[in-house]
């Protein structure tokens, strides 16, 4: 039995194997960028462990934003592009317009997040985690994907235009960076440091580092689960209240 | 309710990066009909639609006349009774309207109520049964096409003369008739059209020595209609 929010996965899942942009954005920027750091950047850096150990939790965080931009171009291209009025006439679910598009992000994800994962451990990345610490680590990603999905779709909701909602969904990109994904926080210029140690990304990639090298915190995860479920949350309410205005 | 009414608007909902078919298959998994029903549904639009070729391509690659067409298709698949047409000729080349108002007809005849928005008066006089001119957004009046029509003056022979002065003379001489607002030397005369009272039109003329160089007999459309009951440009809406 089909509802409508698999009816309207099926179409999102189209519209995603036919746009390249998408494709190479969410799965292979990310590759790119990991075998940048390490091959080419990574020889500088010195974190104390293998840097492949070091960053590849960085870059699995890093892959799910990398793969909003097309989430929030897909969702605003649903609002202006015409469709949404057949739909809003239609007795379609109205969430199920929008909850497809967070289940196809989250999907999008794990399979980059696979591939990601499969080049790091070709590139010798070796994970000391138990086999309870690697569910931990999935269910992180996932809570994480979740919560980036719905603020993304909100972003989508709230932008002019399909060019601008690719812009607005930038800066969760740029988060990442600023974290401790690619570096430890500790060694940026102060300022930088104190932003990047409280922002939401830094116990979010710490508590996936620690699960993922067998030495998990609990005060990080708490953390971490408070930070994914608060922007959840702000995500889903934003995307609710922006839906009802716009459609 | 809603599933008795079909909406189609002026900006064609037509997802871009299906295909025509996968568009109407969305629309007959939405309306959850069985696969075989669905099956022969989606063909036979295609077919009706003259689509059939371009299933297989995505419908960016569609032409305007061609997005409009999957449009309405997909509002059908869901057998609507009825259906609201907003400005569904907007922008279209001749041919294509043609093939719209052919698709209309044919919807009419299999028993489909459809309210229907254009700005071309035309459209409305071929199409509906019953017109509402709107202005400004109030109803200013409705009726079958003939019952507006016959709410303004009738038709009128309108002459074109070679000078002023052909032009003054025939103004006396004939009784009734007025200077066109556009044109000084075009002068319009009252009266049916008939080819017996422009003959006799033309032969009063001829007697007095007054020579006119073009006419043309004039037949009130709804163009008219509409300026008359409103003045200036806006939009109509008509309902069949």
């Amino acid at each position: 039995m089909s509802t409508d929010a698999t009816i309207m996965l099926r179409r999102n899942f189209k519209h995603t194997v036919r746009n390249p942009v998408t494709v190479f954005n969410a799965v292979l920027f990310p590759i790119v960028l990991l075998l940048m750091f390490v091959y080419v950047i990574g020889g500088a850096f010195d974190v104390g462990v293998k840097y492949v150990d070091y960053l590849t939790p960085g870059m699995i965080i890093l892959t799910i934003c990398y793969g909003l931009s097309g989430t929030a171009v897909a969702v605003n291209s649903d609002m202006t592009k015409g469709i949404i009025n057949r739909f809003k006439v239609m007795d379609i679910s109205r969430s199920a317009v929008l909850s497809a598009h967070v289940v196809e992000t989250m999907l999008r994800s794990l399979v980059a997040i696979a591939a990601i994962i499969g080049v790091a451990f070709a590139m010798g990345f070796r994970p000391h985690a138990s086999f309870p610490e690697w569910l931990g680590a999935i269910g992180l990603i996932a809570g994480v994907s979740f919560a980036a999905s719905w603020l993304t779709v909100a972003l989508g909701l709230a932008a002019k235009s399909p060019e601008s909602a690719g812009m607005a969904a930038v800066p969760l990109i740029l988060l990442p960076f600023l974290s401790s994904a690619i570096v430890p926080a500790a060694t940026m210029a102060a300022g930088v440091r104190q932003f990047a140690e409280y922002q939401s990304f830094t116990p979010i990639i710490e508590t996936l580092r620690g699960l993922l090298t067998g030495e998990p915190s609990a005060s990080k995860a708490i953390s971490a689960i408070a930070w994914c479920a608060g922007i959840a949350l702000v995500g889903y309410l934003w995307s609710l209240a922006t839906f009802k205005k716009r459609a | 309710m809603r599933a008795a009414i079909g909406v189609t608007g002026q900006f064609a909902a037509v997802d871009e990066l299906l295909t025509g078919q996968e568009n109407l298959q969305l629309m007959a998994d939405l309306v959850r009909l069985s696969s075989g029903e669905a099956n022969r549904v989606v063909t036979g639009l295609l077919e009706r639609f003259d689509l059939t070729e371009s299933a297989q391509k995505l419908a960016s690659t569609y032409s305007g006349g061609m997005r409009r067409k999957l449009d309405l298709a997909m509002t059908l698949v869901g057998r609507p009774e009825i259906i609201f047409l907003d400005e569904p000729t907007a922008g279209l080349d001749p041919r294509s309207r043609r093939t719209m108002w052919d698709i209309i007809r044919q919807l009419v005849a299999d028993g489909v109520t459809i309210f229907l928005t254009t700005q071309y008066l035309d459209e409305a006089d071929r199409l509906a049964d019953r017109i509402a001119v709107l202005d400004q957004g109030h109803l200013v009046a409705q009726g079958t096409p003939g019952e507006l029509k016959r709410q303004i003056p009738g038709s009128y022979v309108r002459l074109r003369f070679g000078g002023d002065l052909e032009a003054d003379s025939a103004m006396r001489l004939l009784t009734g008739s007025t200077r066109d607002d556009e044109d000084d030397l075009i002068v319009r005369v009252p009266g049916d059209g008939g080819a017996k009272s422009v003959r006799a039109l033309l032969n009063q003329l001829d007697d007095h020595s007054i020579e006119v160089e073009e006419f043309s007999v004039h037949t009130p459309d709804l163009d008219d209609v509409f300026l008359t009951l409103t003045g200036h440009a806006s939009t109509k809406e008509n309902a069949r």
